[in-house]
């Protein structure tokens, strides 16, 4: 699989070049977003607000009144947690169209419970008028922009930045659940970078007999239930959800509230940070500590079907094995 | 300004007490030092210094219509009594929400809402809220969570500068948010991109929800605080209406404008000073308290 250096770069400038009503704002981190070469390119469209994120959010609520559509780029972590208050006072309750770009989502940055975007999710999900996406791949880096911008309201989206591995060859569609492959023992949902890592092992559990019905979910809120019911009815043994994030609030959450409300009697289990914080580093150390990466996915289907596969990690795809690139530990902040 | 002018603005600030003054009498309760406070610099506001077009909005006030969504295609704000939004007319943004009986009284005293209007006033299904958000009459955003509204309002300056339109953004602001760090985040912002095009005035009353400013939180020389972000700073009796409409006509080559007016929560209403510091909102302790301000304080206002 092809790995993509920086595709939010020049997604962003195609995007905006033309669009004259557009603005850039971010706090402080213009290149840690990727959006330095847009500042240097278009000036005029760029707003440093600083470390003011507070003033920042509401700020670009008052652009959004007066017609411009403000892309707000900066960590996750900063644009809902001491934001909260002015998210909804300023953005979401009077329904603007201000654009929260979070960038190093859930445990893809090092930098420990300060940087690490966590309960995203869960936080921002109860807030009424919110639409929350997250990017998966490249092609969806590059293809979220025209949906955010074609939304009636604040948008989130979780983005992915610097080597971002291409899975996809269709652009990002709002509101659908991605088919990955079709399948009747377990229904998988994984979200963000954790399609990657189910990626890893989905392959060798086909190859072992187990059939996956496995869903890449990028649009959290709304959630296509429909879909997501159909592929649940054809499935025997129960339900897996991977996701980047606490298991309260997230994903899990989202198809145990829709499980419960339709009758739904099947096996749940959710993966992801299990009502802890995680702490400062790599991806793949992170992963692995808290029983989030594949060689746990597997565990999990053969619990699940009460079986054993047979699957060694030797046995795993290296879904990055063309450049060998792994995401480093000490990317820069 | 001429004395004909100056005459009717009088006219409309003893107007807005009164309103406030009979409603509070009336619902045994009300925000009453705040109209004593803002009365004179809202009048000369409303009267000479915003350059608005004439109200769009309904003269009764509207029912709640719903939170703004995707859906809801109904929905206005409270700025149609304001007018037209046009190149070369003023904005004016109302921060502290707990002022909304003041403004609906002010819009009220110079004719761009009915006097009725205040009867629905807190009651369930109105537009006329306690507080206000932005549905209500003179609000133009959701300001009841201070200090949002001063960076909303720099953000709708930014874009009319971009826009090249002439109009002003006016913002009041209440003196307890120097209190929030996001005030300041917005003055250095203002500052920065030198808003120019911005004028806040600030109703330096020393008075909080838990009593007097300088015992809740210190916030200390405000003007001189302004002046290193970069403001404009004019320090003004708030009850003298010449002084306040001389301070609205500088207008700054660099940064905002900001007039400090100094002014006393009972301006106007003697009465209420027994009861300081507890001033934030006057509820009577008892028949004889509330017979003795009603009289006392009707003494002065007819």
């Amino acid at each position: 699989m092809k790995v993509v250096q920086k595709p939010y770069a020049k997604a962003f400038i195609d995007f905006a070049k033309d669009k004259k009503d557009v603005y850039c704002v971010t706090a402080d981190l213009t290149s840690s977003c990727e959006v330095d070469t847009f500042r240097d390119q278009h000036p005029e469209r760029f707003i440093s607000l600083g470390m003011t994120e507070q003033n920042m959010v509401s700020f670009c609520s008052g652009l959004a009144m007066e017609g411009f559509w403000p892309f707000i780029h900066t960590f996750a972590v900063f644009l809902y947690r001491r934001v909260l208050d002015q998210i909804i006072c300023s953005a979401a309750y009077p329904n603007r169209k201000v654009r929260l770009m979070g960038f190093l989502p859930g445990i893809t940055t090092p930098g420990g419970i300060t940087h690490q975007a966590i309960e995203d999710i869960a936080v921002l999900r109860c807030i009424p008028n919110m639409t929350i996406l997250e990017t998966g791949d490249a092609t969806e880096v590059e293809t979220v922009l025209d949906i955010a911008d074609s939304i009636d309201g604040p948008v989130y989206v979780r983005v992915l930045r610097g080597e971002v591995l291409r899975l996809f060859d269709s652009p990002f569609q709002f509101n659908r659940l991605r088919l990955l492959s079709e399948g009747e023992d377990i229904l998988l949902l994984t979200s963000g970078i954790m399609t990657e890592e189910a990626l890893k092992v989905t392959g060798a559990l086909k190859n072992a007999g187990v059939s996956i019905c496995h869903l890449h979910v990028s649009t959290l809120k709304p959630f296509a239930e429909k879909e997501f019911l159909d592929c649940l009815s054809k499935v025997k043994h129960g339900v897996i959800t991977l996701e980047n994030h606490v298991i309260t609030g997230g994903l899990g959450s989202i198809v145990s509230e829709i499980m419960a409300e339709n009758g739904v009697s099947k096996k749940l289990t959710r993966l992801g940070l299990k009502d802890t914080f995680a702490h400062g580093a790599s991806l793949y150390y992170l992963l692995a500590e808290y029983q989030m990466d594949a060689e746990n996915l597997l565990k999990t289907v053969e619990k699940m079907m009460n079986i054993q596969t047979g699957i060694k990690k030797d046995n795993f795809l290296n879904t990055r094995d063309e450049t060998g690139i792994e995401l480093e530990k000490t990317e820069d902040l | 300004m001429t004395s004909d002018e100056l005459q009717k603005t009088e006219e409309i600030a003893l107007k807005i007490r009164r309103l406030v003054f009979e409603h509070t009498i009336k619902n045994n309760g009300g925000y009453l030092s705040q109209a004593a406070s803002s009365a004179d610099f809202l009048a000369a506001l409303y009267s000479k210094i915003l350059n608005l077009g004439k109200s769009i909005a309904p003269d009764m006030p509207l029912a709640y219509a719903g939170n703004p969504s995707s859906m809801n295609k109904n929905y206005t704000t409270g700025a149609l009594y304001h007018g037209e939004k046009k190149d070369e007319y003023d904005r004016f943004f109302v921060s502290p929400a707990h002022y909304a009986l003041v403004i609906y009284a002010a819009l009220i005293a110079v004719g761009r809402m009915n006097e009725k209007a205040l009867d629905l006033f807190n009651k369930d299904g109105s537009s006329v809220e306690m507080i206000g958000a932005e549905h209500s009459p003179g609000m133009e955003v959701t300001n009841g969570s201070l200090a949002q509204t001063l960076s909303m309002a720099s953000g709708v300056a930014f874009a009319r500068r971009v826009k090249k339109e002439k109009g002003r953004v006016w913002v009041f602001i209440s003196d307890g948010e120097f209190q929030e760090g996001q005030t300041w985040e917005t003055f250095l912002t203002m500052g920065h991109y030198n808003l120019n095009n911005m004028a806040v005035i600030a109703d330096m009353n020393g008075q909080q929800c838990d009593g007097a400013v300088h015992t809740v939180m210190q916030i200390g020389d405000v003007e001189q605080k302004l002046r290193a972000f970069g403001a404009n700073v004019m320090t003004v009796d708030g009850h003298n209406i010449k002084e306040i409409y001389r301070a609205s006509e500088i207008k700054p080559y660099n940064g905002p404008l900001v007039i400090l007016a100094n002014t006393s929560p009972w301006r106007g209403m003697n009465a209420l000073k027994k009861r300081y510091p507890r001033l934030h909102y006057v509820r009577f302790k008892s028949e004889a308290e509330k017979q003795n301000l009603k009289e006392e304080i009707s003494k002065q206002l007819y």
